[in-house]
């Protein structure tokens, strides 16, 4: 070998070229191959995965339709002090009824009717009713609007406006998180109108618990599977996806069965007589009742990742440490369980992050004390159609869990986490 | 179990079978009695029962039926972790969560031995075996040898009495291997502790062992000393499964004056040892070791019987010659001669005459 092919950074291939742009080339091929295998999917995970959630992160700060609507009049407000005691200028209500014109012919004022309702409610029927006659409207155009509906009159109503002219807001995440956008920054909202921040520290709660419940009931199962012979193994393997083969709806709907107060387990209780029949106990549509049936239909999760995790763990470890004197407790704790906290830890993930997006079953059991914070999200994305508003809670729980990821991997290392062999 | 009637053994096992599953017997009848301090290997094909005997002297299985005895005592229902027994698990079992030093620690934490204590058997343990440097480190951190010498440490802090070993070195590459046998041998040794060794390697038990017990399907089939187990096997099993070994079968023609006249199916008349046959008409096994076969027709004893053969083949090996010959119609019969200077290479095709001393051949049963 001659001693230039031999110099690093300059070894040459046989045909002259640098031997890092032949294997380059050589690679590429190889590259572009791999990426088509792999293309279908990964068009159909950002069509469907990606996108949506880009979408929804957009929504959650988004506010064009008050610039796009009445362009005019955001422009003229800037102007105007929202301190002030007085109302804006009477050019803003000229420039105001001049966008409404144009808004009424596009019927686009509905639209920003039901946005600033969000914020102002009425505001919705003020502008539909203002939309009406807009167009008839004569100088001093104040004096006009507010002899259509004196709430143009009120102060809030501008200052809102005023709020809400950008572009771009933070008031949907404010409300997500039980604040108000003012004038001056965030407000406190009242007392009576909190509920997200109680809806969060719920859904962490129950889902805690529930994936507490699934470790608890999951570990001893997924200890027995991977500790008997593999004929038994396999039967019960069975029974524990056979689950994941009934619908979700029948499965929760039978908990309703179960769990009403003529249900199975009330009746069972008050012919036991451990129960008075007029004193049966309330175990659905509250809190309780959330936490059974998703602990039922999440245990599987938690017992595949403890399972794989525990088939790998050699009966020689528990032997070998009796053998040095450990008891069957201390051998167990000392030597099986932390080695099987990997499994735990990847059941709990999976679990946890499930249980706090999930929606059928706490809409379907939880009644009112026992929903979750994407019972919300389903409200304001299907019947107060405030998309703004949950794509801002969305956005949260997103942000919340890919804390929880990261807290997790600070914590136990996210590459202890063993999902499979 | 109070009465012990043979108060020098430290371990016993008496009329022990073991069954797991009700049909038939993966141990049948197996007695054997060690005294302190022996080192002891159970040597036999795969399958053959091993590791299931030293599971129930471990504890870890339940003898079907039988008595196992440690220092007189009935062990039956005492639970692994109360026997005291040492173990190295073949494939080591280091707690892997554990650092080497934790390890080590972890059967004197069990027994409630101060921090100071334990601190300093730790470090005595992992000097004995050349690791003191790593204590710090994980068991993924260390070769396959150096695991296998914390494995040992381990079995040896706590000062048992008796060490278990199943196939400690069947993960380690020949020569590591070849090392560490010696070492296992001379800590053995040095602590004066009572040792049972499983392997399926000859070679391992020949080298490092008081006794050795050969096993097949289940039974003993000679328990010896290393020297004898090779010289004087008692079947014909023993013979095939200790080092290389030629056989011819045939029939006994007469015995008389300690010798067996044999009468080759392949033709020819030998001079054999009687090990398992007692009288004339039996057929027999006869069994002789390669480096025991003369060729040399100056060595041998004059009158003696001898047998024509044809050479096969020559393999040159270095130290020794390994010559194939065809023997009484027998392809596979093989010599090994030294590679000394005056040594004749045989050529193939060669006609030459084969003899040895009468109690180097060895007439076995038939099988
Ligand atoms: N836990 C067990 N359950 C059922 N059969 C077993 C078990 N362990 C070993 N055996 C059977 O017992 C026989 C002896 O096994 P073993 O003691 O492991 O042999 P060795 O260690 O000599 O290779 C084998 O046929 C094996 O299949
Ligand atoms: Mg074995």
């Amino acid at each position: 070998m001659t001693e230039a092919t031999t110099q690093p950074g300059r070894v040459l291939a046989a045909d002259g070229t640098p031997l890092k742009r032949s294997l380059a080339r050589a690679l590429r091929m190889q590259k572009i191959r791999a990426l088509m295998l792999v293309a279908p999917l990964l068009i159909f995970v950002l069509v469907t995965f990606i996108a949506p959630i880009a979408d929804m992160l957009f929504r959650s700060i988004e506010n064009q339709v008050v610039k796009d609507t009445i362009p005019r009049t955001v422009e003229a407000l800037d102007s105007w002090d929202p301190h002030s005691t007085e109302l804006p200028p009477e050019a803003v209500f000229a420039a105001l009824q001049a966008d409404l014109v144009e808004a009424v012919d596009q019927k686009t004022h509905t639209r920003l009717g039901s946005r600033l309702n969000y914020e102002y409610s009425g505001a919705a029927s003020l502008l539909r009713k203002t939309g009406r006659g807009v167009e008839k409207m004569k100088a001093p155009y104040q004096e006009a609007f507010l002899k259509v509906d004196k709430d143009w009159g009120d102060l809030e109503l501008w200052r809102t406006l005023y709020i809400y002219s950008p572009a771009y807001t933070n008031g949907y995440f404010l409300n997500a998180v039980d604040l108000k956008k003012g004038i001056d920054g965030p407000e406190a909202r009242p007392e009576n109108e909190q509920i997200y921040i109680l809806l969060f520290k719920r859904t962490m709660f129950m889902s805690l618990v529930i994936t507490f419940s699934c470790i608890m009931l999951g570990y001893p199962v997924a200890w027995i599977l991977a500790n008997i012979r593999a004929r038994t193994a396999n039967l019960l393997m069975i029974l524990v996806l056979l689950p994941f083969w009934t619908s979700l709806l029948v499965r929760t709907s039978a908990w309703k069965v179960m769990l009403q107060q003529e249900g199975v387990i009330n009746e069972t209780l008050v012919w036991l007589g451990l129960v008075a029949d007029n004193d049966r106990l309330i175990l659905i549509n509250n809190q309780f009742g959330t936490i059974v049936a998703m602990t039922h239909i999440l245990l599987p999760f938690m017992i595949l990742p403890m399972y794989s995790v525990m088939k790998t763990i050699p009966p020689s470890y528990l032997r070998a440490a009796k053998s040095l004197g450990a008891t069957n407790w201390t051998a167990f704790w000392r030597v099986y369980f932390p080695q099987s906290v990997p499994g735990i830890g990847a059941g709990s993930i999976l679990v946890f992050i499930l249980a706090i997006g999930y929606y059928i079953t706490p809409e379907i059991v939880g009644g009112t004390d026992g929903t979750f914070i994407s019972n919300r999200i389903a409200y304001h994305i299907s019947k107060s159609l405030n998309w703004g508003l949950g794509a801002a809670l969305g956005a949260i729980l997103l942000g919340a869990v890919l804390l929880l990821y990261y807290v997790y991997d600070k914590i136990v290392g996210i590459d202890n986490v063993k999902l499979g062999g | 179990m109070a009465e012990s009637q043979n108060s020098g053994a430290f371990v016993e096992f008496e009329r022990v079978q073991k069954s797991y599953d009700g049909e038939t017997l993966v141990v049948k009848d197996l007695n054997l009695s060690l005294p302190k301090g022996e080192f002891l290997t159970m040597l036999g094909p795969s399958g053959s029962g091993k590791t299931t005997c030293l599971m129930m002297l471990a504890g870890f299985e339940t003898a079907t039926h039988g008595d196992i005895r440690l220092d007189g005592v009935s062990i039956n229902n005492i639970p692994p972790h109360k026997r005291g027994i040492g173990m190295v698990f073949q494939n080591y079992a280091l707690f892997p969560h554990m650092t080497v030093a934790e390890n080590l620690s972890f059967p004197l934490e069990v027994r409630r031995m101060g921090k100071a204590e334990r601190e300093a058997k730790v470090k005595r343990a992992l000097d004995m075996v050349q690791m003191g440097a790593f204590g710090g480190r994980r068991p993924s951190q260390l070769s396959g040898g150096q695991q296998q010498r914390i494995a040992l440490a381990r079995a040896l802090v706590f000062e048992a009495e008796l060490v278990l070993m199943d196939e400690p070195l069947g993960a380690l590459d020949k020569q590591l291997r070849e090392h560490m046998q010696f070492e296992i041998k001379r800590i053995a040794d040095n602590l004066g502790i009572t040792v049972v060794y499983v392997t399926h390697d000859q070679t391992e038990a020949l080298t490092m062992s008081d006794r050795v017990a050969v096993f097949n399907d289940g039974r003993i089939q000679q328990l010896a000393p290393p020297d004898k187990l090779y010289e004087e096997p008692e079947n014909s099993f023993v013979a095939q499964f200790i080092g290389e070994n030629n056989t011819l079968e045939g029939v006994v023609k007469e015995i008389k004056g300690g010798t067996a006249l044999v009468q080759l199916d392949g033709g020819g008349l030998i001079d054999c040892k009687p090990v398992n046959v007692t009288e004339a008409g039996q057929r027999t096994r006869v069994s002789i070791r390669p480096e025991r076969v003369e060729y040399n027709k100056d060595r041998m004893r004059p009158g003696a019987h001898t047998l024509k053969a044809e050479v096969m083949e020559f393999i040159y090996m270095g130290d020794i010659f390994r010559t194939r010959l065809k023997v009484a119609g027998n392809e596979d019969f093989v010599i090994k001669t030294r590679n000394a200077p005056d040594q004749v290479r045989l050529q193939p095709g060669t006609q030459i005459e084969i003899g040895w001393l009468p109690e180097d051949c060895r007439a076995l049963d038939a099988v």
